[in-house]
């Protein structure tokens, strides 16, 4: 190899690791401005978990809630309620919660909750999430076996959040982290041991 | 000549012929880079310029991410910086680096300027960029006071009052421009919202739009060098500068070099020192506004008190104000002041040598004063100084004039 | 010659720096140092402890959130509830003065301030020797005055501590007829529970733990931009040979 041909290999070898380096600083950089933009401290303790107290609720009966800003009914159900659960599989898209994973293990059984009954879901259809209305009556000449129903576009889902079939929204009603810290007492937004 | 274009555009056919074709790309890239030449003997002075350029992009881009978490509101603000330096994840980093560059901002102009005035950046043909530059300045001595007043901490506040009580100066009209600078009968929430407007879009829109014009300006007469020379005048058979060297791959590595050494100045700065004893963080400012106590001692931030210092040696409102005004426009007709011939401090005599040393001296000294309490002995220097200041322009048409000058060798002097 | 130039106009940038940073930090009556450890946790520890326990009956630190503090000083949830927070429920929270500040606004005419930047605003110092400043006044409301903050509606908080002290003062007339008043030293007049030497350590443990809530990132930016210029230096390095590579062929 001639002078020539030395220098131009340093050169090309330089040019590309003063490249890489420089790239990689970049990359360093553009690391604190991208985590800037997530829920910041001040975020995370207003999404802090949520407690719903349980004791003056009648069965039948719904609370909504706001964790992280974001709408959760706990609803109450009632045995007559519960037992219409079954009935309606037929008619729901995924009635045995498999299709998509929208609840914690511990909810994804036949009532999609820990206690069957409670139902803690949140309130945002699957679709585009607005937030569906509760409408508890029966009223079979509509067909309609209560549950919620979306003012937007719509979907339908049962007493258990489960969507039925022939709607918009593609999937189940979404089911927050939970867990009873007592039998009368609900944290929503946290489901291990931790204070 | 035939030849070679065949050749370049093979190659390049699909994409780049496409863009070609439809927006001058190419085109603009040699231009301004790969064909653009300049000295090949410029020293360290010259990097001052690009540093700019890179405080510029700091600004504005940890601005952007500022602005995503700042309130403009004289009930938020205070805590909305608080905010960002702890709940938001790295905003303390953003932050440092966008208050160490507003202070770098004005180290790095002010060294850029002293270079022209070294080698006589300023004088035919490049007068106009010297203009541009000028406004460049004006432009970021407003977005540097109107972002110091974001924080609203004591210093933003009071700093602010005194600055804007300056325009009340003003014979007959200036209440009224108070007026319409605060939105308000005292500096207020209003004039908060608006000052943060002008430094989040309004200046900075003018200050891109400037610097972009300071650049084709450049471009078009081609720079300066520490010779002084003109280096188009010597030409190689293919019309090629020959004591020119392209822009890329020349000056951009050697730049590359003198950015990172900034880099490493500011990072200190930033990570070991971001108060930088106060100087660049006051520390009155980690106090709330507070609209019924001004703090013990009150001075701008180091960047503008030069002209502070000249305005309160005066005894004067109306002519205080004056003479701080004419202190910051004065440069302005540094090409017409400067009757030298040469351009370069290399090949003139010991007038201008000697004036401009004692010019550095004034200024760094009047920038001292400016931050020391207006009192016996300091206002007595500020004066003298004051004096000097003026008289290294107002007189440069004289000893320019007078000054013997060397001969100026036709080639730049360059040791590889 | 142009080495020495440069050299020159690196020393005045530098000279005017150091002198403007020396007189941006003077004036005032002489202080004494603080003299505190941002990296000795333990005084850390024992500063959060006294502060929570004799500072934050009246003063808020509003921007300071609890579990800020504890992963810093490196406390467990339990100890973080059981020894610091008295005015909190909730971890995330920001510490509050116990008093509201209205009713402390109508008892000491002012409401005591925030001290989430206290020490920054004034520096470690100013409150180091405030804290140790307090003496009897006879004329004062709350029955001491502040050496350092003469007239201060804040009463002796740690006198079960410190004690109380008078201030010798000796007075002489300028020739403008003005008097001039210096201070010459305390006198103590009741001991407290704590001896001269334990309660510089009690006040220096709480000044250290105002400096650290004043910029909670102090540390860890120091230890970033040790890297960060690590980095730069090789950058530098490489750099510099392409720079000198590519120069080769310019003559």
């Amino acid at each position: 190899m001639t002078e020539d041909d030395l220098d131009r290999n340093r050169r090309h070898f330089l040019t590309v690791a003063t490249l890489v380096t420089g790239a990689a600083g970049a990359g360093m950089v553009a690391i604190p401005f991208i985590s800037s933009l997530k829920p910041s401290a001040r975020a995370q303790a207003l999404g802090a978990p949520v407690e719903v107290p349980l004791a003056s609720m009648q069965p039948g009966e719904m609370v909504r809630v706001l964790w992280r800003g974001r709408l959760v009914f706990v609803l109450r159900r009632t045995e007559e309620m519960l037992a219409r659960l079954p009935e309606i599989v037929d008619e729901l898209r995924d009635p045995n919660s498999e299709l998509v994973e929208q609840q914690p293990d511990y909810a994804a059984n036949d009532t999609r909750s820990v206690k069957p009954e409670y139902l803690v879901v949140e309130g945002s259809c699957t679709h585009l999430g607005c937030a569906p209305i509760e409408d508890f009556d029966v009223r079979p000449a509509e067909g309609w076996e209560g549950g919620f129903f979306c003012p937007c576009h719509g979907s339908k889902f049962d007493l258990a959040g489960r969507v039925y079939k022939g709607v918009p929204a593609p999937s189940n009603l979404r089911v927050p982290p939970h867990r009873f810290v007592r039998d009368d007492l609900i944290l929503i937004g946290q489901d291990t041991g931790a204070a | 000549m035939a030849r070679i274009e065949a050749e370049v555009g093979k190659p390049q056919g699909g994409f780049v012929k496409w863009i070609d074709d439809r927006f001058p790309m190419t085109a603009t890239l040699k231009y301004h880079v790969t064909e653009y030449y300049a000295s090949k003997n410029f020293n360290w002075r010259y990097i001052f310029g690009v540093l700019a350029f890179v405080v510029l992009v700091i600004q504005l881009l940890t601005g952007i991410f500022l602005t995503m978490n700042y309130k403009p509101a004289a009930a938020d603000a205070f805590a909305s910086v608080e905010y960002i330096m702890r709940d938001v994840e790295w905003g303390w980093l953003i932050r440092y680096m966008h208050s160490t560059g507003a202070s770098f901002f004005f180290v790095v102009v002010y060294l850029h300027m002293f270079r022209a005035m070294l080698y006589g950046s300023y004088k035919k043909p490049r007068e106009l960029i010297w203009l541009i530059g000028m406004l460049i300045f004006f432009v970021l001595m407003a977005e540097g006071f109107a972002g110091y007043l974001l924080p609203w901490g004591q210093m933003s506040y009071w700093g602010a009052q005194v600055i804007i009580s300056l325009f009340g100066a003003i014979p007959w009209v200036g209440e009224a421009i108070v007026e319409i600078i605060r939105g308000d009968y005292s500096i207020s929430d209003i004039t908060l919202n608006r000052f943060f407007a002008l430094h989040v879009i309004v200046l900075p829109l003018a200050l891109i739009g400037l610097v972009f014009v300071h650049i084709v300006a450049l471009h078009e007469v081609g720079s300066n060098n520490p010779d002084g020379i003109d280096i188009k005048k010597n030409k190689d058979a293919n019309g090629k500068p020959l004591d020119g060297v392209a822009f890329h791959p020349y000056h951009t590595s050697k730049d590359l070099v003198g950015i990172i050494v900034f880099l490493m100045i500011f990072s200190g700065v930033v990570f070991f020192a971001p108060d930088m004893g106060g100087m660049f963080l006051e520390h009155a400012n980690f106090e709330p506004a507070n609209l019924t106590a001004t703090p013990e001692h009150i001075a701008p931030v180091w960047y503008y008190t030069p002209y502070y210092a000249i305005l309160r040696a005066v005894p004067d409102k109306l002519w205080g104000f004056i003479l701080f005004a004419m202190a910051v426009v004065l440069p302005v007709f540094l090409p017409w002041l400067d009757r030298c011939r040469v351009r370069s401090i290399r090949y003139r005599g010991w007038m201008y040598k000697t004036a401009l040393s004692v010019f550095v001296v004034t200024f760094i000294s009047l920038g001292w004063l400016g931050l020391q309490p207006a009192t016996g002995t300091y206002v007595l220097l500020a004066r003298i100084f004051s004096v000097l200041y003026f008289a290294f322009f107002l007189l440069m048409p004289f000893y320019t004039a007078m000054d013997k000058t060397k001969p100026v060798p036709d080639r730049v002097v360059y040791h590889a | 010659m142009l080495k020495l130039k440069t050299a020159a106009s690196l020393m005045a940038l530098g000279l005017c720096l150091v002198a403007t940073q020396g007189m941006a930090a003077g004036g005032g009556t002489q202080l004494e140092k603080a003299d505190i450890d941002p990296d000795n946790k333990s005084s850390l520890q024992r500063g959060a402890r006294n502060f929570m326990n004799y500072c934050s009956g009246c003063h808020s630190a509003q921007y300071v959130r609890y579990n800020t503090i504890g992963k810093y000083l490196g406390l467990s949830e339990e100890q973080l509830i059981d020894n610091l927070m008295f005015n909190a429920e909730k971890t995330f929270e920001t510490i509050r003065a116990t008093m509201p500040t209205d009713d402390a606004a109508r008892w000491y005419g002012v409401a005591p301030p925030d001290l989430s930047l206290m020490a920054r605003a004034k520096g470690a110092d100013y409150v180091f020797n405030f804290l140790k400043g307090f003496y009897v006044s006879e004329s004062s409301p709350t029955g001491v005055d502040n050496l350092v903050l003469a007239g201060t509606s804040m009463p002796h908080v740690l006198w079960e501590l410190q004690g109380y002290q008078t201030a010798n003062f000796s007075t002489h007339n300028n020739d403008d007829g003005s008097v001039e008043k210096t201070f010459e030293g305390f006198e103590v007049l009741s001991a407290g529970s704590m001896d001269a030497e334990d309660y510089d350590e009690f006040v220096r443990d709480t000044v250290n733990f105002l400096a650290y809530i004043a910029e909670p990132i102090r540390s860890d930016r120091r230890k970033l931009g040790v890297w960060v210029l690590m980095y730069l230096i090789f950058f530098f390095i490489l750099a510099s040979m392409l720079k000198k590579q590519i120069w080769k062929d310019v003559n």
